[in-house]
Order: structure tokens, then C-alpha cells, then sequence
């Protein structure tokens, strides 16, 4: 059974439709890619599965539970915890704390805890930054505090939004690796992301959305070829050019 | 990393001890003892740390400014004064009726406050003090407008009423001091005190990582004190206790001292309950408020100054000097991050 079901969500805001009845599944122990033009309605979706945006209408089930409706909190302690593509690090605490928080939820014990956080904190590479306040990382380190935070509540999926997003492309291999890392120690990962080096190559299944409408949902190798996930990104007129001259030189 | 944290912490503990067990002693220094009005200075300095302390859990660890923290405040002392005066009893079940109703009347209150947040909060914090200083004014039942005065009873612990020495209002005082500092000093090693301290820089990030910021802002409002001042001063009535003057000396000593740090109740209290309490010995005949003018003053300094407060200048000192010794070894204070 997959763990997340996402059935028929529908997102409104007053008259604008966000997303329209997306559905899609994502299976225990996969990595699933969420693509899309920028205002494609992959965040809403994203903040919808989460918690921070009640859907208009569908249901998502997570785990065999229906979470519609739940909030940010009571879903992220049944096992599906996010990260944010604005960076969000509690600023004044220090990189260490700010892990620790995520390791809280599900211990109370300090020791465990602090086990934990630590753990996280050496898987993201964060040690030499630990006692710092972390307003004071630089933007890759950010993203990476968001990875070790949300990863510290042990979660059984882990949503991540753009983390490769403005990173170099030996950040962008960094975090590849540590992506796969996770989910060889059996997290299931759902990551948005514009970064196509990135999700490509690892990402069992993709899922494309344009103008609030789900086009495609495939593997990476296929859906780079389908028709509408080609024209979503280049425009009909160019989408058409390029077909055309494969045809071309798929003749001569 | 680990191990050297835990050391610094010992050496703050043992700090502590020490200076817990100076407070103890304090009343056997004859020049303390001797003179009833430094006592009274420093009781009321233990007091007023202690319920800058309770605020200082929700407005400064949990990052929620609340105006409305002497109603809490009020209706515990109500609570003892009502058992005295108007039912002639012991103040004890009368403490006890008093924080529960407070933490039951947090409870309501803080379903219309919650929903609002930052400066709107506070704004309604204000009228909540507001509306209990109004409708208490006008209750004869509580006493109305005149108040309560207590009748002359046996002195001793069980009708906490001392009058020949304030010895016994000084530990008193301490132990209310040791209690809440204490609980304070054990959430901020917690899971509690973390969580806090999330809701406050972001309560989104917060939710996202399972916690229910509503309950964790909820349980740091109720955390409250409030009997004791009434049985200090022997009588009670709506200005003394319930009124945005009560209110704001919370929250200007917390903020003095450094809100949301264990120490910054306690510096806060010792500059303006001192400064209270000499200038209207000495120049009430200015016609009082000098102690609000001069505190005012800080009070503007320190916001522009140094936001963090008396903690925060000893912190930058500290970091001044360490700076300085580094570059004296020629090495960097601290690393790229």
C-alpha cells in the first residue's frame, strides 16, 4: 500500500484554482519527485499535504489514516515531517538547539535527545557549526540545518522543498548523496524541486504539475519525453520546433 | 564539545548554590536585620523577581508580550484576602482557590488572545487588565473600590502574617523565589524549555516539527504567583493588584534584565525595587514618580542600546574580553561560519 495517497485535492483561493483535483501516490521506501513551472501549484500541494493550507475539497491519506484537514503538528507527529523552501531557522537558537527540537518529538528524554540531534547534525555536516546561533549559517548551511531538523523527528516521509534550490553543483552532489543515504536507512522521500541534475537521476517516480493540473506522472525517463511535460516547459510554439526537429533528425 | 558543557553548567550550579545559600543566611547579618526597610527591599526585590520570573516564561522564553499578567496576579491575591477578611479563615485554601481560578480564567482568556499574534496580542492583553480593574473596582462582594483590610490575627506560618520582624516574610518570599526560579532553571534544560523557545523565533518551523504551539503557549501562561503580596502588605484592593502599573513593572523588569534568561528577573528587580523603594524614602517629598522617571530612562537606554538587556551588555563584555585574549594568542575569536 502507499504511504501517501493523495486523492483528488482541490485547493482554492477565492476564485483561483491552485491546484484541481491532483491525485497521485507515493510508495513506502521510493523517492518521488514533484516538477513543475514556477506557479504550477507544487508548494500549495506541498502545504496542503502538510497541514499549513486546509484543502477545498479531496482527501490525502497518510499511513493508512485520512489526515485531511489535520494540522501541521498532529501530521508531522504521525510521521510526515517538511522542510521549507524559505529558509526557517529559529535564528537565536543555536544550530545544535534547533536540531534538538526535531529530536524532541519523539523522545522527552534529554539524553536520547541529544543522541539524536547529534546524529542528524554529523549526517548533515553541520558539526563545526553546532554551537553557533543559526542565523548565522550561510544559505547552504541552512538548507542542510532544515534537512538535519526535520530528519531529527525520525520521519517516516520526508517532504522537501527545493533544498537544492541556489546551492553549487558540488553542493547539489552533496545533497544528492545524502539523499540517497536516507532513504537507503528506509525514510520515503516526496522532494519539490527545480533542480533537474538533482531529481532526475535519483527520483523513482516524477510527478509534473502545470497550472494546478497534474500532466504527467511517470519515471524521470519517460516524463522527460511526454509531450505536455515538454510544452509546459518550453511553450507550445518551441515545444512544437523541438518535436519537429527530433522528427528531423530522427529521419535523417 | 559535550563534555565541556557539562562542566560550564556545574560551575554556573555551584554559582547558584552559593548564592542561594548567601540569600539564606541573609537575615542572620545584623546589618540586614537590624534595620526593618533594608529588609523590606529586599524582600519585595525576591518578590518581584519572582512573579518578573513568571511572566518571563511566557513573554520572554515563549516569546508572547502579555500586558495581562496582573490579573493572574490579582486573583491570587484576592484569593488570600478574601479567606482573611471575608471569611475570617486561614489565607492557605484561600492561595490554593486563588491559582487555580487564575490558571482557569488563563485558560478562557487565552482562547480569543491566541488567535492573535505579536503586537496584537499585547494590545488585547491590555484591555483584558483593563476590563478585571474595572469590574473589580465595582464588586462589592471582593470589597469594591475600598478593598480589603486585614483584621489583627496570631501571627506565625499558619496565618502567614508576621508583624514584630519580617523574618518570616523574607523566607517566604525566598522559597517562592527558589520555586519559580527553579522550575524556570529546570524547563530551560527540557524538552518544555526548547520547545518554547521555538514557539518563540518561529512558530510555523515549530509546528512543522510536532509542536502544538497553542498547548505549549497555554501552559507557559499559567505558570503564575501572586498571595503572598497581599498577606506582605496586609490589605488588597483593585489598583494594588490588578492595574497595567502592576502589569508593566513584569514586564519592564524582565525586559531590564534580559527577558527570556534565567538571571534577567532577578538584575531587573535588584535595579528597580531598590530604586522604587530608596527614592520614596528619600524624595517623596518630589511628589513621587522619580523612580518611574529614572527607570524610564533605562528603560529607553537599554531598548536602543542593548535589546537583550543587562544580560546582554554582560555577554558582549564577555565576548569583548575573550575577543581580546584570542587576538592577544593571534588567533580569530570566532570561526567562518
Amino acid at each position: 500500500m502507499a504511504l501517501l495517497d493523495v486523492r483528488n485535492v482541490t485547493m482554492k483561493f477565492g476564485e483561483l484554482v491552485a491546484n484541481d483535483r491532483v491525485s497521485f501516490t507515493v510508495e513506502s521506501g521510493s523517492i518521488v519527485g514533484l516538477i513543475g513551472p514556477n506557479g504550477a501549484g507544487k508548494t500549495t500541494l506541498f502545504n496542503c499535504v502538510t497541514g499549513f493550507l486546509k484543502p477545498t475539497g479531496g482527501a490525502i491519506i497518510f499511513d493508512g489514516a485520512d489526515i485531511t484537514g489535520y494540522t501541521s503538528y498532529q501530521i508531522a507527529r504521525l510521521g510526515a515531517v517538511r522542510t521549507f523552501q524559505v529558509v526557517r531557522p529559529l535564528e537565536e537558537m543555536t544550530v545544535f538547539d534547533n536540531v534538538l527540537v526535531g529530536a524532541f518529538l519523539k523522545t522527552s528524554d534529554n539524553r536520547e535527545a541529544f543522541a539524536r540531534a547529534a546524529d542528524c547534525i554529523r549526517l548533515c555536516s553541520l558539526e563545526s557549526f553546532q554551537e553557533k546561533p543559526a542565523g548565522e549559517l550561510s544559505i547552504g548551511g541552512k538548507k542542510r540545518l532544515e534537512l538535519a531538523r526535520a530528519l531529527a523527528t525520525q520521519p517516516k516521509l520526508l517532504m522537501l522543498d527545493e533544498v537544492m534550490a541556489g546551492l553549487t553543483s558540488t553542493e547539489v552532489r552533496v545533497s544528492v548523496e545524502v539523499i540517497l543515504r536516507l532513504r537507503e536507512s528506509g525514510i520515503t522521500l516526496m522532494i519539490v524541486e527545480h533542480v533537474m541534475e538533482g531529481i532526475m537521476p535519483i527520483a523513482d517516480k516524477i510527478v509534473v504539475l502545470d497550472g494546478g493540473v497534474k500532466i504527467a506522472e511517470d519515471a524521470p525517463g519517460k516524463v522527460i519525453n511526454d509531450d505536455s511535460v515538454i510544452e509546459a516547459y518550453l511553450g507550445a510554439k518551441y515545444a512544437q520546433r523541438f518535436k519537429a526537429q527530433k522528427e528531423d533528425g530522427a529521419r535523417g | 564539545m559535550k563534555p565541556m558543557q557539562r562542566k560550564a553548567l556545574k560551575k554556573k550550579d555551584a554559582l547558584w548554590l552559593g548564592f542561594v545559600a548567601l540569600l539564606t543566611l541573609l537575615p542572620l547579618a545584623p546589618a540586614v536585620a537590624a534595620n526593618s526597610f533594608h529588609m523590606h527591599v529586599v524582600i519585595l526585590i525576591l518578590l518581584f523577581a519572582s512573579m518578573a520570573q513568571a511572566w518571563n516564561i511566557i513573554g520572554g522564553y515563549c516569546g508572547q508580550v502579555s500586558f495581562g499578567h496582573s490579573v493572574f496576579f490579582g486573583i491570587g491575591a484576592y484569593g488570600a484576602g478574601m479567606a482573611v477578611v471575608t471569611y475570617g479563615g486561614m489565607p492557605w485554601p484561600g492561595i490554593l482557590v486563588g491559582v487555580i481560578l487564575a490558571a482557569a480564567v488563563a485558560v478562557v482568556i487565552s482562547y480569543p488572545c491566541f488567535k492573535l499574534s505579536g503586537h496584537y496580542f499585547a494590545i488585547a492583553t491590555f484591555a483584558i487588565v483593563e476590563i478585571f480593574n474595572r469590574s473589580f473596582l465595582v464588586w462589592d462582594w471582593i470589597g469594591g473600590a475600598l478593598g480589603l483590610d486585614y483584621p489583627l490575627v496570631k501571627e506565625g506560618l499558619m496565618n502567614l502574617m508576621w508583624y514584630n520582624t519580617k523574618t518570616g516574610y523574607y523566607y517566604c518570599a525566598l522559597i517562592l523565589f527558589l520555586t519559580i526560579f527553579g522550575t524556570v532553571r529546570w524547563l530551560e534544560g527540557h524538552r518544555f524549555g526548547y520547545y518554547m523557545r521555538a514557539v518563540r523565533e518561529g512558530q510555523e518551523t515549530a509546528e512543522s516539527l510536532g509542536v502544538n504551539s497553542t498547548a505549549v503557549k497555554l501552559a507557559a501562561l499559567t505558570a503564575l504567583c501572586g498571595a503572598f503580596f497581599a498577606q506582605y502588605n496586609l490589605r488588597v484592593d483593585t489598583p494594588m493588584v490588578v492595574s497595567l502599573d502592576m502589569s508593566m513593572k513584569f514586564v519592564l523588569i524582565t525586559v531590564l534584565g534580559g527577558a527570556g534568561t534565567l538571571v534577567g528577573p532577578l538584575l531587573g528587580a535588584a535595579v528597580l525595587i531598590p530604586l522604587q523603594e530608596y527614592t520614596q524614602a528619600f524624595w517623596g517629598g518630589l511628589g513621587g514618580g522619580v523612580d518611574l522617571i529614572i527607570f524610564g530612562l533605562l528603560i529607553i537606554l537599554m531598548v536602543v542600546k542593548q535589546p537583550g538587556g543587562m544580560i546582554g551588555i554582560f555577554h558582549a563584555v564577555q565576548k569583548g574580553i575573550l575577543k581580546r585574549k584570542n587576538a592577544a594568542k593571534g588567533e580569530s575569536a570566532d570561526g567562518a561560519p
